[in-house]
């Protein structure tokens, strides 16, 4: 009513309403189902009924949305750096300084189409480099993995190969004892909340803070489910540095170990159950193999040390006797251990010793029964029992990208969805924690994170592939990279240097990278376009992600608005690039977005529910729960049963089964391996990744002794709890206003760095004082928090700061913007990975006083 | 006639800011005729999460309070307005946007610091307790629905009824001193204005160090004994709710096989009095 229309969207963090009024966004709101709308699932438990309210919800950052849509941040035109002349002078050493210019679309589109034939015809192939974040605003359709991937096949292109950043350790080194390839050695989760609910009796979170996280685009669906074990009586334990927003809602004990340490805390567990006989003896003989190898190098056989609580205590600084009782209680009561927001997360998987802790989770569960009732994996953060055989494709499933081999599109969605099938023809990448020294040094090497099979990983990756071009020209898609990669300064010189002859940035909002590139192309948010997704649903390596919510959603997201100012959606974007290289129709299939939305959803089994119009009008539908009796079964269970696999996924693929099919894991031995056979087959005696799990000291950490007595402060950078990533930070969002996300102080925003008040007082620090975080490689200038909830000798400071403000030259002063990755190293985890340890990093801190220099 | 009441419990509020953030959606750049005039995008707190910290490292816990208009029935600000606040009949305190310009001076009215000046558009303002939603029918203000643990809840109910609840679920008010009969009730404010003691009892057995399960421990005041609890398998004990400065205590420990230990501290604040060694 009142001239006020309501359509649907969806976001990082949840479906939506959206109220429009003349052309404008008045409201953002989470769904309250109505009368016709499916009843939730009732879970049976100890004599009580569980179920959730008929609602959806939301996280902070979704409802921040209007403030970043109508941001003055906002690209509402496309611009071209004064100084950049694509036929004279390029003057790439001022990207960063000297500013930008107002053009037209069609002379916008004139420079990058042109610039595209230039470097192909100058060069060769692999000339264009093209890079996007790992998110994206929602939808199946426009998300990075769809759109542009079609985009750039069709030109020919080296992409920016990512590292598994969210799963670090257990792609690394978890994947060697259970396999779980394809979850990127993460862990399933079905049907785990009602095994939960009926049979756990104690939970250890380690370095887990579903309260922050929400696993992953789960919103705020998990928590109830969490109040319900407080409401149970549940034990919890919290491993964390830091005292998280999950204990602080949940409480039970807090221990918080240094940084990079967990591994010591891991062994001296399993000393203690396997000295006081508090393990599972019956599933390591039928299940598990190589346990005498990993017994004998905890109880000092090997080495001469006893990995004793007491042992641990020296390094992780957690007393002994708190480790030997969490040990004895883990080992008398059916535990689920929610190692990482979701199981296969956790920050403690990004510091130089990750592969070690989620080898050590995989480890430490299978000495308790992995599948067992109430014994499992998780936070009640995954595996409500919904109806996971209604198809809908996550974003991973690729959308209209037609990548058969680049995404999960051979999963399903190329034969539910037929389109043209597009490939690229460069066969070359650039890994993406190393594309400075890719542009700068000309060559780099990592290692491939490919998750078909436990093997991917061994292939290195590297760059230039012989004979490609380098690139010469970056077109980069968003401009996080500043606020989320490591040692960021990196990236920022790379943009300064001649080496790239042309930099284009296709974003929303001019923040971050996009103010180093030579042309800018204005991009709009999904409010402003079509688009068709469903609910937490991405896909890919978590196959299934969508049991993080209590009812399945899928939207139909309205085009709520015209696009603001000049910007276009990025599919119009590329089409318009297409058109100009003759390859419209091969884009777009003369299909509009709409109708792609209609093609896409005649792939899912949504018509078999709901018509086209109706959804179109009603803009979601609510997946109905499967009836009791036709729950998934409970993952591991098969397993710990001797029984063949049941659970609902398509992995691993039938030849990596070492004998019959569906019967065991996908290592080897078909078992959990405490000594990995993989591992052994590739490089026994690699001293970083051992075929046995064991304790290496970080090498950034209290053992790097010289670095230490310089920087004796270490900093974890975990995910920031109010804005997904870079996405809600900055651009004058309302966020900016939480009082735990930033600090106004002369009139500006400063991110907020949390220090134990003993640490402050030796630096004379006070509360909001503005300091300079600093190392060798850069500084941050911060907000200090004194705060308890950090031990001494640790500090708290989220990553993905959207803002990049240097005082002075950029890449080389001091950072008002709060990008904590600046500091952070870019040496990978272990030498044969991909993979980022931002959280083992040593910093000093001081009070500043305004000066310019590092 | 029944009037709308907001419960707010301070144990379920993990500091998502939900509320704050509906909030800003709700009232920035929008304009409530009759209602309120559009929020500024920074500044206004009209629901402000307040935080509290108790005790040291490890043995802490962490509060968050949120703080809109407690919509009184014997209201300040009303009385300083001179004609622009009143009270409607449901219970709400609503600002008149037209007749308050100007009013700077009604940010100092409230005990509760819940008013807030606007200077673009001239005029203090509040949480409206959503007002211009409720009066077309939605059952609950912005905030409320988005707080995914419901520690918001908004009930609309006559003064007998609303008093039963006071009673049953242990309610409390913010500044009961002020004597403004609030229609914002708190549960478990302990977290905020009451304290804590807590510590650990351990021992060393044959050069092991462990924690204690099952010792009784006993908070004593002067020779008043106060009450007792059994620590955890940590060894972990807490006793709560004590009043902040409120003097000496006593804390005494018995465990079958180890000598007795006792303790004596001054309270201020929540206190974490670290391990204590039955050897
Ligand atoms: N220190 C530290 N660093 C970390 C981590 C950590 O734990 N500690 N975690 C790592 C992890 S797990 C991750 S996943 C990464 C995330 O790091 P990134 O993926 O780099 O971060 P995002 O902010 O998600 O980046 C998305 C970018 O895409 C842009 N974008 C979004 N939607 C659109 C759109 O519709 N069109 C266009 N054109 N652009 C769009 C956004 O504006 C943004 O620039 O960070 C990693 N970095
Ligand atoms: N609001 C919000 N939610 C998000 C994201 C976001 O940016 N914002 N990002 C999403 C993405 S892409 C991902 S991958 C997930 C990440 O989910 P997680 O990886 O689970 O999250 P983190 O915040 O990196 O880490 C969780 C906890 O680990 C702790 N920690 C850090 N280092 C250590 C250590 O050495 N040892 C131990 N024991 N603990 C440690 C941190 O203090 C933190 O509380 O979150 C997702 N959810
Ligand atoms: S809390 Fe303050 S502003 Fe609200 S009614 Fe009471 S006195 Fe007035
Ligand atoms: S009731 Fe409405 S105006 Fe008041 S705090 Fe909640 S959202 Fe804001
Ligand atoms: S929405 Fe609820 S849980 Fe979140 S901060 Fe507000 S009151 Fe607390
Ligand atoms: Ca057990
Ligand atoms: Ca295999
Ligand atoms: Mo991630």
């Amino acid at each position: 009513g009142g001239g006020v229309k309501r359509y649907t969207s969806n976001t990082n963090g949840g479906p939506v309403f959206v109220y429009v009024k003349d052309g404008k966004i008045i409201r953002i709101t989470p769904i309250d189902f109505d009368e016709e709308d499916a009843d939730p699932w009732v879970v049976k438990a100890r004599g009580k009924d569980f179920s959730p309210p008929k609602k959806t919800t939301v996280s902070p950052h979704t409802l921040a949305w209007k403030s970043m849509i109508y941001s003055p941040n906002r690209l509402l035109y496309p611009m071209k750096r004064v100084d950049f002349d694509p036929n004279g002078e390029r003057n790439p050493q001022n990207r960063g300084i000297s500013g930008y210019e107002r053009i037209s679309w069609n002379e916008a589109l004139e420079i990058v189409a042109n610039e595209i034939k230039r470097v192909k015809r100058e060069h060769g192939p692999g000339a264009i480099m093209n890079g996007s974040g790992s998110h994206h605003t929602w939808g199946a359709l426009g998300y990075w993995l769809s759109a542009r991937l079609r985009f750039f096949n069709s030109i020919g292109w080296t992409p920016v190969v990512h590292n598994p950043d969210s799963w670090e350790g257990w792609f690394w080194g978890a994947t060697h004892h259970w396999g779980q390839s394809a979850r990127n050695g993460g862990s399933e989760f079905y049907n785990l909340v009602e095994d939960c609910l009926q049979n756990c009796e104690m939970m250890v979170f380690w370095s887990s803070d579903p309260e922050s996280t929400s696993g992953v685009y789960g919103a705020s669906e998990g928590t109830i489910r969490r109040q319900w074990l407080k409401e149970l009586g549940i034990t919890l334990v919290h491993i964390d540095p830091y005292y998280n927003h999950t204990v602080g809602l949940l409480g039970g004990k807090w221990l918080a170990p240094k940084p990079g340490t967990d591994s010591a805390m891991v062994l001296a567990i399993a000393y203690v159950w396997i000295t006081e006989n508090l393990y599972d003896k019956d599933y390591i003989d039928k299940r598990t193999t190589g346990f005498e190898k990993w017994r004998d190098y905890i109880l000092g056989k090997e080495d001469g040390s006893k990995k004793t609580p007491e042992w641990q205590e020296q390094e992780t600084g957690v007393p002994a006797k708190d480790v030997r009782a969490l040990a004895r209680e883990w080992g008398r009561k059916k535990t689920y251990l929610a190692a990482g927001g979701i199981a296969g997360f956790g920050g403690a998987c990004r510091t130089a010793t990750g592969t070690d802790w989620a080898r050590g989770m995989v480890c430490l569960m299978a000495m308790q029964g992995l599948g067992k009732p109430g014994i499992n994996m998780g936070s009640m953060q995954q595996g409500t029992p919904v109806d996971t055989r209604f198809y809908f494709p996550g974003y991973a499933e690729g959308g209209m990208s037609g990548d058969i081999f680049g995404t999960g599109n051979f999963l399903n969605l190329y034969q539910r969805m037929p389109n043209i099938v597009t490939m690229n023809t460069v066969k070359q990448g650039v890994p993406r924690l190393k594309i400075p020294e890719a542009i700068m040094d000309g060559h780099c090497e990592a290692y491939n994170a490919d998750a078909t099979t436990i093997e991917g990983q061994f292939i290195p990756l590297k760059y230039p592939t012989p004979g490609y071009s380098p690139v010469k020209m970056y077109y980069k898609y968003g401009g996080s990279h500043i606020g989320t990669m490591v040692d960021t300064n990196r990236y920022i010189n790379m943009y300064r240097s001649d080496r790239l002859e042309f930099v284009v940035n296709q974003s929303i909002w001019f923040e971050g990278e996009a103010q180093f590139a030579d042309v800018i192309l204005p991009a709009c948010t999904n409010f402003e376009r079509w688009d068709i997704s469903e609910f937490a649903n991405c896909g890919g390596y978590i196959h299934h992600s969508f049991t993080q919510v209590n009812h399945r959603v899928a939207v139909l997201q309205h085009k709520c608005i015209e696009p603001l100012g000049e910007s276009k959606s990025d599919i119009q974007i590329f089409l318009e690039l297409s058109k100009r290289l003759g390859l419209g129709s091969v884009f777009s299939e003369g299909s509009t977005e709409l109708e792609w939305c209609k093609r896409l959803f005649d792939g899912t089994d949504l018509p078999h529910n709901i018509p086209w119009k109706k959804f179109l009008k009603k803009g979601y539908y609510v997946i109905p729960p499967l009836p009791e009796d036709r729950r998934d079964p409970v993952s591991f269970r098969w397993y710990a049963d001797g029984r063949p696999k049941d659970t609902p996924e398509p992995f691993p693929a039938p030849s990596d089964y070492t004998e019959e099919y569906r019967m065991g894991l996908q290592t080897q031995s078909g078992k959990l391996e405490f000594e990995s056979s993989s591992l052994k087959r590739y490089d026994p005696n690699d001293p970083e990744r051992p075929p046995i799990m064991k304790y290496n000291p970080a090498w950034e950490g209290p053992h790097a002794t010289e670095l230490f007595a310089k920087y004796p402060l270490q900093l974890v950078s975990p995910h920031p709890k109010f804005t997904f990533h870079t996405q809600s930070d900055g651009k004058d969002s309302i966020i900016n206003d939480i009082k735990d996300h930033r600090i106004l102080i002369n009139g500006h925003y400063y991110w907020i760095i949390r220090i134990n008040p003993q640490d402050a007082a030796a630096r004379g620090i006070k509360e909001n004082n503005l300091v300079k975080a600093f190392n060798d490689r850069g500084a941050v200038i911060c907000a200090a928090q004194l705060t308890e909830r950090i031990p001494p000798g640790t500090v708290h400071s989220y990553e993905s700061s959207a803002v990049y403000k240097p005082v002075g030259e950029p890449g080389k002063s001091p950072d008002l913007g709060g990008c904590v990755n600046l500091l952070t190293p870019s040496r990978m985890m272990i030498k044969k990975s991909h993979g980022m340890a931002a959280n083992s990093c040593l910093i000093e801190i001081t009070n500043w006083s305004g000066e310019e220099s590092v | 006639m029944k009037k709308w009441h907001l419960i707010i419990d301070v144990e379920k509020c993990v500091d998502c800011n939900n509320c704050f953030m509906s909030c800003k959606d709700e009232h920035v750049d929008n304009d409530w005729p009759g209602y309120t005039r559009p929020q500024p995008r920074h500044g206004h707190r009209w629901i402000n999460i307040m935080r509290a910290e108790r005790g040291q490292y490890p043995l802490v816990d962490v509060s968050y309070r949120p703080t809109p208009c407690m919509h009184c029935e014997d209201a300040p600000c009303i009385h300083a307005s001179k004609g622009s606040i009143t009270k409607r009949a449901d219970g709400i305190v609503m600002i008149d946007p037209v007749k308050a310009k100007g009013q700077q001076e009604l940010i100092n009215a409230c005990p509760y610091q819940a008013i807030w000046w606007n200077q673009e558009q001239d005029v203090p303002q509040k949480c409206t307790l959503c007002a211009h939603l409720l009066d077309q029918g939605w059952k609950q203000p912005r905030c409320v629905q988005a707080c995914p643990t419901s520690a918001l809840r908004a009930v609309c109910a006559d003064d007998t009824e609303m008093s039963r609840i006071y009673t049953a679920e242990k309610l409390e008010v913010l500044k009961p001193e002020a004597n403004t009969q609030p229609s914002v009730f708190y549960k478990n404010l302990y977290r905020f204005n009451k304290c804590f003691i807590g510590g650990s009892i351990a021992a060393n057995q044959k050069g092991i160090v462990d924690c204690i399960e099952g010792a009784k421990v006993t908070l004593l005041q002067g020779k008043d004994k106060l009450t007792e609890t059994l620590t955890d398998n940590f060894g972990d004990f807490k006793f709560d709710q004590l009043a902040e400065n409120s003097g000496k205590y006593v804390i005494q420990v018995q465990m079958p096989g180890f000598p007795a230990a006792e303790v004596t501290l001054e309270l201020t604040s929540s206190k974490n009095i670290g391990t204590i060694y039955l050897s």
